[in-house]
């Protein structure tokens, strides 16, 4: 199964990496939650997996059910998700304070010094 | 007490700076307490080193380096303490007339004192390590204090080059200082002294030696390093007098008298340092005399007499020690008074140029006896300092085998520093009146009184000296010169010696610079020796600032694609050596079943779609696609916790992007633009990074691993945290501190998403009016079933799926639809607090409940259990990790409902 899923991993790495390399913001940041979405399916990937029982323990054996997944790369998921939704909140409200500054999502302008100020800049606002 | 000492300039400059606020001219009265302090101190240990005992002071600072903080007090370090401290009381008082109540005078006086402390530091640092430290801090206060006048660009441009030659010279001495210490087995100093550097490699210790002289000799001003100390003139005239003459720039003589017992008997020793030292001297005194810049004259000349103190360090017998001593003391007692007589007629008269002044005696009297009396002393004449300064120095060539050329040397530089001394000390005050820019007067004491004291000092010294030839003074003589030779010696001077060829030799210096100083007004236009120093170091800047443009231009184009394609190229380029190296093929298990086929090219193909899709809003949507998909995988190989975490991310995901790509252009804009190379470029380094990628996945998946950790796990849940749901009892009690680090993140990032957005300051967008009916109905039915469903959720979290993350996720996404359906405020006012208060309430809640384990003398949120009994009899455990949840539950619900509201409040 996992032969089947890693293929699958690395096409969203080459989905998510392709993306970071645009020169448009906006398709940067749909980079950076899909390499989110890549890195957190690999781990549950590569960590080895098992079909359909949750790791909850029988509490009347106290032993977990048979073929039951193992839960800390879950633990290490779990966290990654929620954080990767914080960095990318972040990120996109950045974006979009870049755009309504510059009046550009383009990358190319960052380190140029003639960019274009068709937003705030122009009109005298910090 | 040594530890005391140092610490008196570092506390009193808090003091002065805290003083600043009180009254503007209390920091220059709190550095000459401080001084006076400082100096007392070291006076009250006077009987033991003048016996030729010392004082030390030792604790561990690096023991894993061998580096102590080792303080020690011998002749030497006396000397140079006194100079520090007794001529920085003098220019504390000196400094209150100078500058007034001026308002920078609590950041002048605290540079001050930084730096006297860092001096301090250096002379009586019986480690190397300390020694450097001290070293260095004068270099950066020195730099400070040269661009004090910041707004000057001349200012600034002569603290960058101070600093730049001096830190660079610092470096390679500490090169060099590395290899002693490695070389000989020890940092201290004193250690060294006995020790010695014999039974070393000759040629290492060469260069160990070259590279502790470069230090010494950009400090010193020695040639060809001597640019920056006339450049340094642009500081504030106090600065001139003490650091630049009479205590800093002595630093590298010092530390060439420190090593000189260790060091001296090494051959490059007594060929670099007098031909270094001797070069500056004569160069310098003939630049001095060329100068019209009162200041610029003596700092020439105070290079020239730097050299001659190398030249006689590097001779390094008794008496060329001897004759250090007393060069060092003569020298600051007459060039700091001169320094302030020099900043004084500036004060006073608007002017520096020597052309333009003369018969300034008639109206500043007072200064005018004062500089001439330390004139006397620069132009050695009996009895003053000066006048042993150039007899002993004299009496040091004459015993050398080359004595008639060091002779000659030594009196052609007393000849030109006469002339000097005139120009610089008595010239301006006799001959005609001339106009300045302001009409000279006499200033108050504090302008012309230090003078007087150090002038008079010069000469008072220069009798008890050398009438009395056992005086009370010679025993310190005799402890400097031993600690500087490394072993006892009784020090003999004498004024009078009789008539010999020292004598002789002193008195054709004399009448030759008593001639030449007739023509001292002509002497500023010989043309010779035109060279620049400051220029030169110029073009140097230059040419590296250039070198380093050339070098960025290459390096960074300026394109960020380009910076990450290269970034992520070398991130993936050796996983995919990795990959193909390991040979992951072997003994795969090839079987899959249809559904999660399916789920499996769901994910993928909206991977796909994402990257190649037309317009952005496609984009999102396919990237919201693979996270479903990624959900049903979670929840298709048992993850329910992974599974609802992450559906309700992505939904918020998506919202978040719908709402700050309102305003951006529909379509990729730039894609048009994009040209082939760049292109095929990126699908390459994708390519590599996706089959990279899939190998490791292959490699990991199919390796054997260790599972004690799995085992650990879930054999500990529920016994030790009372949790069937593994994952959860992992997040909020075995990991409990990763998961508090966690929130704070979430919560920051919150914090900076709120603050990005208030930029503006504009009002918020109001009402959206356009939303249907249907989804207002909808949101309101809604809500209550979702806040009830999350705190179900939280609740029951420890045994079964749900947990804090979960349910703060479901609330929040109760508020956005709110939000979406009504109006950003109207949710708001729905959660009865601002979101911004939920975070911290939170955050407060689960560090609380980590201190119930602090209380107990337990690590932090270690979990703590108690059994409740409820009504029905049964028993329930109650602990820390609950309440642990909730925070967790309460931050994630306001960071989301945080991030939610504000965007869509924008417009």
């Amino acid at each position: 199964m996992e032969v089947l899923l890693a293929p699958v991993v690395g096409i969203l790495f080459a989905a998510a990496t392709y993306l970071l390399l645009q020169r448009s913001l906006g398709e940067t940041i749909i980079g950076l939650a899909l390499l989110t979405n890549a890195a957190n399916l690999f781990i549950f990937v590569a960590a080895g997996l098992s079909k359909g029982v949750a790791p909850l323990i029988d509490t009347e054996t106290g032993e977990p059910p048979p073929g039951a997944a193992d839960p800390v790369p879950q633990a290490l998921i779990l966290t990654a998700i929620v954080i990767g939704f914080g960095v990318l909140a972040f990120f996109i409200t950045l974006a979009y304070r870049y755009h309504r500054l510059t009046g550009t999502d383009d990358l190319e302008w960052i380190a140029a010094d003639d960019a274009p100020t068709s937003g705030e800049f122009e009109s005298g606002e910090p | 007490m040594l530890a005391f000492l140092t610490a008196v300039p570092f506390v009193a400059a808090v003091a002065a700076a805290i003083a600043s606020r009180v009254d503007r001219r209390a920091p220059g009265f709190v550095m000459l307490a401080a001084s006076l302090l400082a100096a007392a101190m070291l006076l009250s240990q006077w009987g033991e080193v003048t016996d030729g005992a010392t004082v030390e002071w030792v604790t561990s600072w690096v023991p894993s380096l061998e580096w102590t903080v080792a303080l020690r007090l011998d002749g030497l370090s006396m000397l140079f303490g006194l100079l520090i401290t007794g001529i920085g009381a003098l220019i504390a008082w000196y400094g209150t007339g100078y500058f007034g109540a001026d308002a920078r005078n609590g950041r002048f006086f605290t540079t001050l004192l930084i730096f006297q402390g860092g001096m301090l530091v250096a002379v009586l640092a019986d480690d190397f390590a300390l020694l450097y430290v001290g070293w260095e801090v004068t270099s950066v206060s020195s730099f400070a204090l040269i661009g004090f006048a910041h707004d000057r660009a001349e200012a600034r441009q002569a603290a960058q080059h101070a600093l730049l030659v001096t830190i660079a010279g610092g470096l390679a001495m500490l090169v060099g200082l590395i290899m002693l210490g490695v070389l000989t087995d020890t940092w201290r100093v004193s250690e060294l002294t006995s020790r010695g550097v014999l039974g070393i490699d000759a040629t290492l210790a060469t260069v160990m030696f070259l590279l502790v002289a470069v230090g010494a000799f950009t400090k010193s001003a020695q040639f060809p390093f001597h640019g920056w100390l006339p450049g340094a003139m642009a500081a504030p005239t106090p600065v001139s007098a003490y650091l630049h003459s009479a205590t800093m720039v002595k630093l590298g003589v010092y530390l060439v008298a420190r090593l000189q017992p260790s060091l001296g008997d090494l051959e490059a020793w007594g060929i670099v340092l007098p031909a270094v030292g001797g070069f500056t001297m004569l160069y310098a005194a003939f630049m001095a005399v060329r100068e019209v810049d009162l200041k610029r004259v003596l700092a020439f000349s105070t290079v020239s007499a730097l050299g001659s103190m190398i030249m006689l360090a590097g001779l390094g017998t008794t008496h060329a020690l001897t004759a250090l001593a007393i060069t060092v003391i003569a020298h600051a007692c007459y060039k700091a008074a001169l320094f302030m007589t020099a900043g004084t007629i500036d004060h006073e008269t608007g002017t520096r140029d020597r052309l333009a002044l003369g018969g300034l005696r008639h109206s500043m009297p007072l200064l005018a006896v004062s500089a001439g009396l330390a004139a006397v002393s620069m132009a050695g004449l009996p009895p003053a300092m000066g006048f042993l300064q150039k007899e002993t120095a004299l009496a040091a060539s004459f015993e050398e085998p080359e004595a008639w050329l060091l002779m000659a040397a030594v009196a052609a530089f007393g000849a030109l520093t006469l002339v000097a001394a005139v120009a610089a000390g008595v010239a301006p005050f006799f001959g005609a009146r001339r106009d300045t820019p302001e009409p000279p007067h006499e200033g108050p004491p504090s302008l012309w009184a230090p003078v007087a004291v150090l002038a008079v000092l010069g000469v008072v010294l220069g009798v008890v000296l050398g009438v009395a030839v056992t005086g009370p003074l010679t025993p310190f003589i005799s402890a400097i010169v031993s600690a500087s030779a490394g072993e006892p010696y009784e020090a003999h001077l004498a004024l009078w010696e009789g008539v010999n060829p020292v004598l002789l030799a002193s008195v054709a210096a004399i009448t030759a610079g008593l001639v030449l100083a007739r023509f001292h007004r002509a002497l500023p236009g010989i043309p010779w020796l035109r060279a620049n120093s400051t220029a030169a170091m110029d073009g140097v800047l230059n040419g590296m600032t250039g070198l380093a443009d050339r070098i960025e231009r290459l390096a960074q184009p300026g394109s960020l694609p380009l910076y990450l394609a290269i970034a992520l190229a070398a991130a993936v380029l050796p996983v995919l050596v990795l990959v193909v190296l390991a040979n992951p093929i072997n003994g795969l298990d090839l079987d899959a079943d249809p559904l999660t086929v399916a789920i499996a090219l769901v994910v993928a193909l909206g991977a796909y779609a994402a990257a190649r899709s037309a317009t952005r809003l496609r984009s999102i949507a396919a990237l919201g696609a693979t996270g479903y998909g990624m959900t049903l995988l979670f929840l298709r190989f048992g993850g329910p916790d992974l599974a609802m975490t992450q559906v309700l991310v992505e939904t918020l995901t998506v919202v978040l992007f719908i709402f700050a790509f309102r305003y951006l252009p529909i379509t990729h804009e730039t894609r048009d633009e994009h040209t082939r190379r760049h292109h095929v470029g990126g699908v390459v380094v994708a390519a590599v990074a996706g089959v990279a990628m899939t190998g490791v996945t292959i490699l990991l998946a199919t390796h054997e691993r260790s599972y004690h950790l799995r085992a650990f796990f879930e054999r500990a849940s529920l016994p030790e945290a009372h949790g069937a749901n593994v994952v959860n009892t992992i997040l909020v009690d075995f990991r409990a501190m990763d998961t508090m680090g966690e929130i704070t993140v979430l919560a920051v990032a919150a914090v900076g998403i709120v603050a990005l957005l208030r930029i503006t300051g504009r009002e918020p967008a109001s009402a959206a009016a356009d939303s249907s009916r249907v989804l207002r109905t909808a949101a309101r039915g809604l809500l209550p079933l979702l806040v009830v469903f999350s705190i179900f959720l939280l609740v029951r979290g420890h045994n079964e799926p749900g947990g804090g993350f979960v349910a703060g996720l479901v609330a929040a996404t109760g508020v956005t639809l709110y939000a979406i359906a009504y109006d950003a405020r109207i949710a708001r006012r729905l959660l009865r607090v601002a979101p911004r208060s939920l975070i911290a309430a939170g955050l407060l809640v689960a560090l609380g409940a980590g201190a119930f384990a602090m209380a107990s003398g337990l690590a932090p949120l270690t979990g703590m259990w108690v059994d409740v009994s409820l009504p029905g009899g049964e028993q329930i455990p109650v602990g820390t990790p609950l309440i642990f949840e909730v925070g967790v539950f309460l931050v994630v619900l306001g960071v989301a409902s945080a991030l939610a509201t504000a965007l869509l409040e924008e417009r």
